[in-house]
């Protein structure tokens, strides 16, 4: 009985909204198969093309991806990404956590440094990267040396710079969540006898999981997908030839796809298989990584 | 001992003035930007840590050099970026909250496609569709700065509207009966009813894209007609990449002259910017 009663609740405001599917649905989908759907689905089928443009597109089968996978500046992309993900995850995330964790105790200015932190969010990678590459060579300078002189610099410069970016981000993250962390439990622990290590590490930190599985989320997508930073900072330098073929040593996965289309109409296609294969990783990744920390979360 | 004494511990005066310095660390790229926007050329060049002495000091010369070098005046990337990002902005509001308004009320296999489409879409990254998007953009004459906002849409539509429908699905159905009973239309019901309710999520997730489309290089620098159309950090990378000699003062006051207006938006609004990266976390 109640159950018809809601079916027909529903009906009552559903049955006028459908009539007007193209004016609430129309606009959105139409731009979503011009910006994602097509480009998308054109995008899987030109990665097993040689093309200049879509036009002149002649179907090569899978040796786009056979030349993607012997590329040496693809695999040396591919390990400056893992490891570039790694450090930066961790490091981010820890000092945020952190950072986090002290300004919600009570503290005078908690406010006024939470501004800080957060501030360089509010600039784009691009001028980001050219911030950090005139402070980095200024500092090497002093030693008689630049920064695209040498893949370490340029690797744990990118570090730097996307720490001093992101550590604020994932700050708010880590506060907003801490501060959902239920006030009775962590008197629970105090009266139990808790240390403050303890309630860290037993109460507070199972109870920001969530928090945890966003931030690791975030992180670890944004360093996949990093370019503008990149790009600006060292450009890929220095590069190196392996086999003749020219390998930029701190290139990055979509740095080195871009690259990889620019270098001339005949790797138009190569870097479209390289596409699909980064995007899988990604795919890969994130699903993985929510499912694995999701299962961690404190049920509340 | 009064009252302000007891609130503080000395434990936490010590993390104060400890958390003082770290902030004070951590704005220092900007001061240096800000401190070299006003020295000349060679002076970046040696050391752009020194601060301008009488021979080094351009005073407003580099900012005046910056609005009109390379060709190209900066005020008109900073008009198209702005003109971009607001539009952009508004039909990402606009019709993503009407569309997951209408997945979340509408029980049909089409709004659960569109649904779990817009999910998808959020894992793939932007290389995967670039290449393809441009082609597309040129044939269908979106490469100018008043068309690209419905590229955005189209690209941005996916996190917007997973993030209205989070907020939608909590929204109390029995109102819109209400409004339906008396005689207000689907359209009526969703304007009147339905946005005003939606304005804290309208504003999360403005600022989210908002701060997306104004910083974004790639998408505008692949789609946009470069001979015609610059945007700031198009802008910013064509001073800094040009070949030949970068006058390198010009570009600090270039590039401060990009940061002011981000960091004056942000002192005002600095309580709905924080509110919507948590709350847009929450939804990811």
């Amino acid at each position: 009985m109640i159950l018809l009663a809601k079916k027909q609740q529903l009906s009552l405001v559903q049955r006028p909204i459908r009539r007007y599917a193209p004016l609430f649905l129309l606009p959105t989908f139409a731009a979503f198969i011009i910006g994602f759907i097509w480009p998308f689905m054109q995008g899987i089928y030109l990665s097993f093309c040689s093309f200049n443009t879509p036009r002149d597109a002649k179907w090569v089968g899978l040796a786009n991806y056979a030349k993607a996978f012997k590329d040496a500046g693809f695999a040396r992309a591919f390990w400056n990404t893992a490891g570039f993900a790694l450090v930066s995850v961790l490091l981010i995330n820890v000092c945020a956590f952190f950072i986090a964790y002290a300004l919600t105790q009570r503290m005078r200015g908690a406010n006024l440094f939470r501004t800080v932190f957060f501030m360089p969010n509010l600039i784009g990678g691009v001028v980001l990267g050219y911030i950090w590459s005139m402070i980095f060579d200024g500092i090497l300078k002093r030693y008689s040396t630049y920064l695209t002189a040498n893949a370490t610099y340029g690797f744990w410069g990118l570090v730097i710079l996307v720490a001093w970016q992101q550590i604020g981000y994932m700050m708010i993250i880590y506060i907003a969540g801490l501060q959902s962390v239920p006030e009775d439990m962590l008197e629970a622990a105090k009266i139990d006898g808790a240390t403050g290590t303890q309630s860290l590490f037993r109460v507070i930190i199972p109870n920001v999981m969530p928090s945890v599985t966003v931030c690791t989320f975030l992180t670890l997508t944004n360093s996949f997908k990093l370019f503008d930073q990149n790009m600006a900072l060292t450009g890929g330098l220095p590069n190196v030839i392996v086999n003749g073929a020219k390998v930029n040593m701190t290139e990055l996965l979509a740095l080195n796809i871009y690259s990889t289309y620019t270098i001339s109409k005949k790797w138009h296609g190569v870097a479209q298989a390289k596409a699909v294969v980064f995007f899988i990783l990604v795919a890969v990744l994130a699903l993985t990584q929510q499912f694995v920390t999701r299962r961690k979360e404190v049920q509340q | 001992m009064n009252k302000k004494h007891s609130l503080y511990s000395p434990l936490s005066k010590v993390m104060s003035v400890l958390f003082a310095l770290l902030s004070l660390a951590w704005i220092m790229p900007i001061i240096e930007v800000l401190i070299n926007s006003f020295k000349s050329n060679n002076a970046v060049n040696m050391n752009p840590f020194a601060l301008p002495n009488s021979e080094t000091f351009m005073g407003w010369g580099n900012y005046i050099k910056g609005l009109t070098f390379g060709n190209y005046p900066f005020l008109k990337s900073v008009s198209y970026s702005l003109f971009i990002t607001v539009a952009s902005v508004f039909l990402i509001l606009l019709f993503c909250s009407m569309s997951a308004w209408y997945i979340c009320r509408v029980n049909s296999l089409g709004s659960k496609i569109f649904y779990y489409l817009c999910l998808f879409s959020m894992i793939v990254p932007f290389q995967m569709v670039m290449f393809t998007l441009t082609f597309t953009a040129d044939m269908l004459k979106l490469n100018t700065p008043y068309t690209i906002p419905i590229v955005y849409l189209g690209f941005g539509a996916g996190l917007a509207i997973f993030m209205f429908t989070g907020f939608v699905k909590g929204l109390p159905i029995e109102i819109e009966e209400a409004a339906a009973i008396d005689g207000c239309s689907p359209v009526q019901t969703f304007f009147q009813v339905v946005l005003p309710m939606l304005k804290p999520t309208l504003i999360s997730v403005g600022i989210l894209e908002l701060m997306w489309v104004w910083n974004d290089y790639l998408l505008p620098y692949l789609v946009l007609d470069r001979t015609k159309y610059l945007t700031i950090p198009i802008h910013v990378q064509y001073l800094k990449g040009s070949y030949g000699t970068v006058d390198l003062g010009a570009t600090m006051a270039v590039i401060m002259l990009s940061i002011i207006p981000i960091i004056i938006v942000y002192m005002f609004c600095q309580k709905h910017i924080i509110k919507g990266v948590a709350a847009g976390a929450v939804k990811g």
